[in-house]
């Protein structure tokens, strides 16, 4: 296991490295930040020192040293806009989208896990049809429509659901239904193709011969085993809610990574765009690892190392 | 459907026919690809069937609500708040988001299956770099990647479609490798080999054949994953710019009169959706029918 974690680890840290040159060189490319920052007619003396002072007048590879030697110090840079350190921003932000997140994904695999297995139960039933038609659309549904459907019917019709903010419980019914309805309708597809093998089993055959009683047969017997495929699944769905997150946190006004990044492009804010970046992809890689963990604990013929 | 004349050859003039009665057995497929085919139909030729001034301002129709018909057919859905009607606005709409969906698929499709076939092929040190550079791709998700990348390149229609096309590489490469390496080791390959094959002959006749059903029906799932990627892309004002318009920025547009009209967020919603719930239907009919384990369920459940 300890040379699984390290194979794993060498194996994210280069994938990081190249998300880092990928961003830095692209950030950069925008143009000079000394005349997106500074007024047009700022004289050439004041420009040449905010450059300097942001270190924008070295050659872009020495820039790139320099940030690389920042980052192994956790030095993430400070924003443009008024100098906190981008770190700051990033971990402020972060635990708002890792509780949107939280919530939309226990939500949507409660959801999917009774849907697709009573789906899976009677296959070609009633039930199993209108489950795959609901699941279909909601994977098909843009999620920034859900949003706005969600604000035209609940905020602006009814006048019950806020429309944006975190204040109160009330605040985050909007944010979490738009962000669930789209891995939960993938992950109930999932979850019934993967009962649908487990109950075909000859295990299964053998728990009902033996006169096992059907609800046990179901969610002990045949979904722990089909739960390999769902857990690879659920941890994609999950990695990408931050593509979700995005739409959500914009349209909601919610505090969290999606719209600091979106915040941060458009005010072309590098130090805080690398980070938010650099954020999100070591915690999807920690996602990453503890899914292969959770498989081997699952399925002990899994075996890392 | 080059796939389905392959599955058929022992009668292959009937084979288009065939394809048809499997399409017309699963009723959801073949609503579905009935609307695909009235939205393809409304891109190509929907607005040269406009009626004159549909498309111009007309104050005095102002967020003009649906459902009124006085005003004649295009009107139907509603008007703007410069008095251009919806329903003509969705059709000039339809062109750009099709367009653009399917010439990224396209792309990506063609670009991942070389590289996969490479990958696949070559083995060693070509297959290590190509395989690292899909994990990086994929390590990240995509919305994000292109919205970097985007803002960095200016937004534009060709700009979104390079994007995408990038964003969704790595699902044909893999997917290509995978099944590249399993056939290369199956036995008429290497009788091939033995028999002095050259490597484009082994590569196009023998190999190649063999993987493009399983990329065909992996591109039209990925068609409305794309689609829904460029509608959020111009939703967030990253992707298509006006005047160029497609139906996710057509929501935003509305987004900012919900309150006083909202069909004009509405209606182009429920195109986006309909037209992926379409694509998905019909991906799962394309996945059954390519299947010769599920096909039969296509070809005697009705008799």
């Amino acid at each position: 296991m300890g040379f699984y974690l390290r194979q794993r680890t060498i194996q994210s840290a280069i994938s990081l490295l190249g998300l880092i040159v990928l961003v830095f060189f692209l950030a950069r490319l925008t143009g000079n930040p000394a005349d997106l920052f500074l007024p047009a007619d700022t004289p050439q003396a004041i420009r040449d020192e905010y450059a300097a002072r942001h270190g924008f007048d070295q050659p872009v590879i020495v820039q790139f040293g320099a940030y690389l030697m920042d980052l192994l110090r956790l030095d993430f840079g400070e924003s443009l806009r008024d100098g906190t350190p981008a770190l700051d921003y990033v971990l402020a932000a972060f635990p708002t989208t890792l509780l949107l997140s939280f919530w939309a994904m226990t939500i949507s695999l409660t959801i999917a896990i009774v849907t697709g297995s009573v789906a899976a139960w009677h296959p070609g039933g009633v039930f199993d049809r209108i489950a795959s038609l609901i699941s279909l659309t909601g994977a098909s549904i843009p999620n920034f429509w859900i949003a706005i459907v969600g604000v035209l019917v609940f905020s602006v019709w009814m006048r019950v659901l806020p429309t944006s903010g975190t204040g109160t419980p009330w605040h985050w019914i909007l944010p979490v239904a738009v962000l669930f309805i789209r891995p939960c309708g993938v992950l109930v597809q999932v979850v019934r193709s993967s009962m649908l093998a487990a109950f075909a089993s000859p295990y299964v055959k053998t728990a009902r011969a033996r006169g096992v009683r059907e609800r046990a047969v179901i969610f002990v017997h045949a979904l722990r085993n089909a739960m390999l495929p769902i857990i690879t699944v659920a941890g994609d769905q999950a990695a990408g809610m931050i593509n979700g997150a995005v739409i959500a946190e914009t349209i909601f006004g919610f505090p969290g990574i999606g719209k600091l990044l979106i915040d941060a492009i458009m005010f072309r804010d590098f130090a805080v765009i690398q980070a938010a970046v650099m954020i999100t992809a070591i915690a999807i890689f920690i996602l990453n690892i503890g899914i292969d963990l959770l498989y081997s604990m699952l399925d002990p013929r899994v075996r890392h190392g | 459907m080059s796939d389905m004349t392959q599955t058929a050859p022992l009668r292959p003039e009937s084979a288009v026919a065939e394809s048809f009665m499997m399409l017309w057995r699963d009723k959801f497929a073949f609503v579905s690809a009935l609307f695909l085919l009235l939205v393809t139909a409304a891109a190509l030729f929907g607005p040269a069937l406009l009626p004159d001034g549909a498309m111009t301002m007309n104050l005095r129709g102002r967020n003009a609500p649906p459902f009124e018909w006085e005003r004649g057919w295009v009107y139907l859905l509603g008007a703007d708040n410069l008095g251009r009607a919806v329903l003509a606005r969705l059709v000039i709409a339809s062109r750009y988001t099709l367009m653009i969906a399917v010439s990224a698929v396209l792309i990506s499709l063609v670009a991942g299956t070389v590289l996969g076939l490479l990958a696949g092929y070559c083995r060693g040190r070509v297959e290590t770099v190509i395989v690292r550079g899909a994990d990086i791709l994929m390590s990240f998700p995509s919305l994000l990647l292109a919205l970097i990348v985007l803002f960095v390149l200016s937004p534009s229609v060709s700009n979104v479609v390079i994007v995408l096309a990038i964003s969704r590489l790595a699902v044909y490469l893999r997917t290509c490798r995978a099944e590249v390496m399993e056939i290369r080791e199956r036995q008429f390959v290497t009788a091939a080999r033995a028999l002095g094959a050259s490597h484009a002959r082994m590569i196009f006749i023998h190999i190649l054949p063999n993987v493009i059903p399983t990329l065909m029906t992996l591109a039209t799932l990925e068609f409305s994953a794309v689609m829904l990627s460029e509608s959020s892309l111009s939703f967030l004002g990253l992707g298509v710019q006006a005047p160029a318009v497609t139906w996710g920025l057509m929501v935003a547009e509305g987004r900012g009169y919900l309150a006083s009209a909202w069909w004009l967020s509405f209606w182009p919603g429920v195109a986006i959706s309909l037209t992926a719930i379409s694509a998905n239907l019909l991906a799962n009919w394309v996945r059954t029918a390519t299947d010769p384990a599920q096909r039969w369920r296509l070809e005697w459940r009705a008799k």
